[in-house]
């Protein structure tokens, strides 16, 4: 274990379609963290920016973009970029200023302003990217390879169709009661089954949208926090950034194929079952400790495996958990009692950031409707495009 | 587009790949470069043809006309097409491919033995983009 650090505050943009710019969605969630934390800007010695590739050149450099936004003050400043895991990187790099030594208190922010539709890769010829080969060769989205998950899941473990809708109906009720999701209707199973086929068997409504959105932390050394006069903060305690390890052998996007395992025979651990591994191994606790989890639910099938991967059943148990109860508020492991991405939609660099400020004040017992009775321990899981694990264990 | 991931004409057919010399690991798409088993030292990467059949891991379409770079006519309606990922069992890897033309959803099933064979991407007046298609080894089209 390498030691902990304090989740001073909190803050978010709400999620939507709101036109505006990212620095202001982020701007706006660093605001409110600094102010849930009860701290200045001045005070804050480090500042990291998890980077959009969408909102042109200022995108890249997200930590100064933020830093201007809020006022130079110069702080010492990082930017990162990790497709999905950005948010979980950039918490990770706080994490490592604070414990050696670089940094007292340290602002984390991701904000984005995503487009209509399906994302897509940057413009201009690149052959050598498979990520533009991906769309170029094939037209393989992202729910592409969602609904390829899908049918995999039908075929092998006797998922079924309503198992998939019902997932929407449990994260679209915690969503409604969360003030900074897009969604905030209850949907019910017989609104997935009618919405529109996007890539067979996965519909409209199995699929995550699109959003803006900002979420930012204020992280600081736990000396720092009793200082401060907060004696009993969140804690975070691990944060997972493993890569896969070859051979990788489930199909991930954006990639065409799957490693070859004719040379070395492929890990015991999937890459997703290694992400939640890493984190476990390193706060030293187990699926058996957690009092609630928060999954990247790109799509609803992709939920049920992050339960599997999460251990929190066996191989082929999620849509079991899930028809037991298990993963809804009042269940036995809450999952997504934020309304998940169901309920946000993905605005990619705060997501992963936006999973954290839900533990926080889950773990502070200050979710308000949405709150799992007595929450200790959480952990967010989260995958980033190209091999970039996510994930974070956070404690009270 | 993708130089020499595939090649041969009629039954001969083939997706292309590479193997190290050394490790024997294979790579598809072709990598020509080093080779990315972290045991092995690196081999020449020589090409190789996969296997011409294999059997569907899993399989879906796209109802909705997907962004560019995928080329398609915006003044033509959408018609979707399978998308299909197949494991082959000698190299022990899945390459995802579309389904030829009138393949859907419906006439497939997870398992099921389907055969790479070429096909157009697509054409304009002066380009015909060929591609990689995969077929069922019986049933719905001959
Ligand atoms: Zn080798």
């Amino acid at each position: 274990m390498t030691g902990e650090v304090a989740v001073l505050g909190a803050g978010m943009h709400p999620w939507g379609k709101w036109g505006r710019s990212f620095v202001e969605y982020g701007a706006t969630a660093a605001r409110a963290a600094l102010a849930d934390a009860g701290l200045e800007w001045r005070e804050v010695g480090s500042i990291v920016g998890a980077d959009t590739v969408r909102g042109g050149y200022p995108g890249y450099v997200a930590g100064a973009t933020f830093a201007k936004a809020l006022g130079w003050q110069g702080t010492r400043v990082t930017s990162v970029y990790a497709a999905c895991a950005s948010g979980a990187q950039a918490v990770n790099t706080a994490r490592a200023q604070i414990l050696s030594g670089l940094a007292d208190v340290v602002l984390v922010v991701g904000a984005d302003a995503a487009p209509k539709g399906f994302f897509r890769p940057a413009g201009g010829d690149r052959p050598d990217d498979p990520d533009w080969l991906r769309f170029r060769v094939l037209g393989a989205t992202n729910p592409t390879y969602f609904g390829l998950y899908a049918r995999r899941r039908i075929a092998v473990h006797g998922d079924t169709l309503e198992d998939f809708a019902q997932v929407k109906v449990k994260n679209s009720a915690m969503g409604a009661l969360n003030p900074y999701a897009r969604y905030r209707k209850r949907v019910t199973g017989e609104e997935v089954a009618a919405s529109a086929v996007v890539a067979d068997p996965l519909r409209l409504l199995d699929i995550c949208a699109t959003s803006d959105g900002g979420a930012a932390l204020v992280l600081s050394s736990m000396e720092f926090a009793r200082r401060h006069g907060v004696a009993e903060p969140v804690r975070i305690r691990a944060v997972s950034t493993v890569t896969p390890r070859y051979p990788n052998t489930v199909l991930d996007l954006p990639d065409i194929a799957t490693d070859s395992a004719v040379a070395v025979e492929p890990a015991a651990r999937t890459f997703r079952e290694s992400i939640a591994g890493a984190a476990y191994e390193e706060a030293g606790i187990g699926p058996e400790d957690l009092s609630l989890a928060e999954v990247y639910d790109l799509s609803t099938a992709l939920e049920l495996q992050w339960y599997e991967d999460l251990g929190l059943c066996g191989a082929g148990e999620g849509a079991k958990l899930l028809r037991e109860g298990a993963t809804s508020l009042d269940g036995r492991i809450p999952v997504n009692p934020s309304g998940g991405l169901a309920s946000f939609g993905e605005a990619v660099p705060a997501q992963a950031i936006a999973q954290v400020c839900e533990l926080t004040w889950q773990l502070r017992g200050a979710a308000g409707d949405r709150q799992v009775a007595g929450a200790r321990v959480g952990i967010t899981a989260n995958q980033g495009l190209f091999g970039h694990g996510s994930a974070v264990i956070a404690v009270r | 587009m993708v130089e020499g991931w595939f090649g041969g004409e009629g039954d001969a057919f083939r997706l292309l790949g590479t193997r190290c010399s050394a490790c024997a690991a294979v790579f598809f798409p072709r990598e020509d470069v080093h080779c990315r088993n972290p045991r092995c030292a690196g081999g020449e990467l020589v090409e190789v043809p996969l296997s011409r059949r294999g059997r569907v891991w899993s399989y879906t379409d796209g109802r909705y006309r997907p962004p560019s770079p995928y080329v398609t006519d915006p003044e033509l309606p959408w018609e979707p097409y399978a998308l299909i990922a197949v494991e082959l069992a000698a190299e022990r890897l899945v390459v995802l491919g579309q389904g030829v033309p009138g393949l859907g959803v419906a006439d497939l099933a997870v398992g099921m033995e389907v055969e790479v064979v070429p096909g157009v991407l697509h054409e304009d007046a002066e380009t015909v983009w060929t591609t990689w298609q995969w077929r069922p080894t019986t049933g719905v089209r001959s």
